[in-house]
């Protein structure tokens, strides 16, 4: 289940465009990168490769984050990972420069990934970049640039999941998901320590 | 867990006034060389929490960070070195982190800490 998981995520990752984020912005290179629900840490790791100084990735699960830490060794990648939820994680607002994340999509739990933008555009510095279902985007960007203190929100470009059967959640053998790529701004805050 | 990750964190248990910084009980620290990147450093050090990271550091048995800092001391090539090393280079493998006001303990284990609360713990919204 877990390679399945992993070959998903990594076949998905070629269309992620992170060269996107380096080229054009100049959001991963020499930063500090934070990757929200980092589960086998497939996003921090791109970030790492993309030349990110310190990547941490965060995550609820035990076995998704060994399994990351033994992605992160395969590919020579130095990443921190913390155990915990991020919803209830009290965490600074100056040290990260950018939050890359593939937050649950909130099928099972409601807004779920609303929760994790929440926080994300809390905390990042410069950017924020994260998926969310297609079918939600105009309730995202209104969300995030009135709620959640984004002074831009951009969708960089729309991507087609294969989602296989992984979860016991999961009642279909495949189904095929449109999820956009998002680049929010967050507006400045002051500097001050959560 | 390098020091910078541990720079970032705070307690979140409910009702604190504080959950900066975390205390750290030590089993294990490991040393991994990293490239020093200078800029990198510059623009770290307007971020840090100096005083956590020279406390942090030294609870991992490394003494040479100076207690008080200036901007001018990022000219110093042997301070740069020094800072670098505190941050990047020291890993926490096995120990706890500490909740400076409750002297609750998030375990590290194989450098990641578990900071998943409990129920009664949690701030309900």
């Amino acid at each position: 289940m877990k390679l399945k998981q992993l070959e998903s995520l990594l076949g998905s990752l070629q269309q992620f465009d992170h060269p996107k984020a380096e080229n054009s912005f100049g959001d991963l290179c020499d930063k500090v990168v934070a990757d929200f629900g980092c589960g086998c840490g497939t996003l921090g790791l791109a970030a790492g490769l993309l030349g990110a100084e310190h990547v941490t990735g965060f995550d609820i699960d035990q076995e998704s984050i060994e399994i990351a830490t033994s992605n992160a060794d395969e590919l020579d990648l130095d990443i921190d990972f913390v155990q915990c939820d991020i919803r209830n994680l009290t965490l600074s607002d100056r040290h990260i420069d950018t939050v890359v994340m593939n937050p649950p999509f909130g099928t099972r739990k409601k807004g779920a990934d609303m929760e994790f933008l929440s926080v994300a555009l809390k905390v990042a510095s410069r950017a924020v970049y994260s998926l969310h279902k297609t079918s939600t985007r105009d309730h995202i960007k209104r969300r995030a640039l009135r709620e959640y203190n984004a002074s831009s929100a951009e969708v960089l470009c729309e991507l087609r999941f294969d989602v296989p059967q992984l979860y016991k959640f999961h009642k279909k053998k495949e189904v095929d998901v449109a999820v956009d790529l998002w680049r929010f701004v967050p507006t400045s805050n002051q500097g001050r320590h959560l | 867990m390098r020091l910078l990750t541990h720079n970032m964190l705070s307690s979140n248990i409910k009702g604190l006034t504080s959950g900066f910084p975390l205390g750290i009980e030590v089993e294990k620290t490991e040393e991994k060389e990293v490239e020093m990147n200078a800029d990198f450093l510059r623009n770290m050090f307007a971020k840090v929490e100096w005083k956590a990271l020279v406390e942090a550091a030294k609870t991992l048995g490394y003494t040479e960070l100076p207690d008080n800092v200036e901007p001018s001391m990022l000219d110093s090539d042997e301070f740069l070195r020094r800072f670098h090393h505190a941050l990047l280079e020291l890993h926490l493998e096995e120990g706890a982190l500490v909740c400076p006001e409750t002297g609750r303990k998030f375990p590290v284990n194989k450098g990641i800490p578990n900071m998943l609360l409990h129920e009664d713990e949690i701030l309900l919204q």
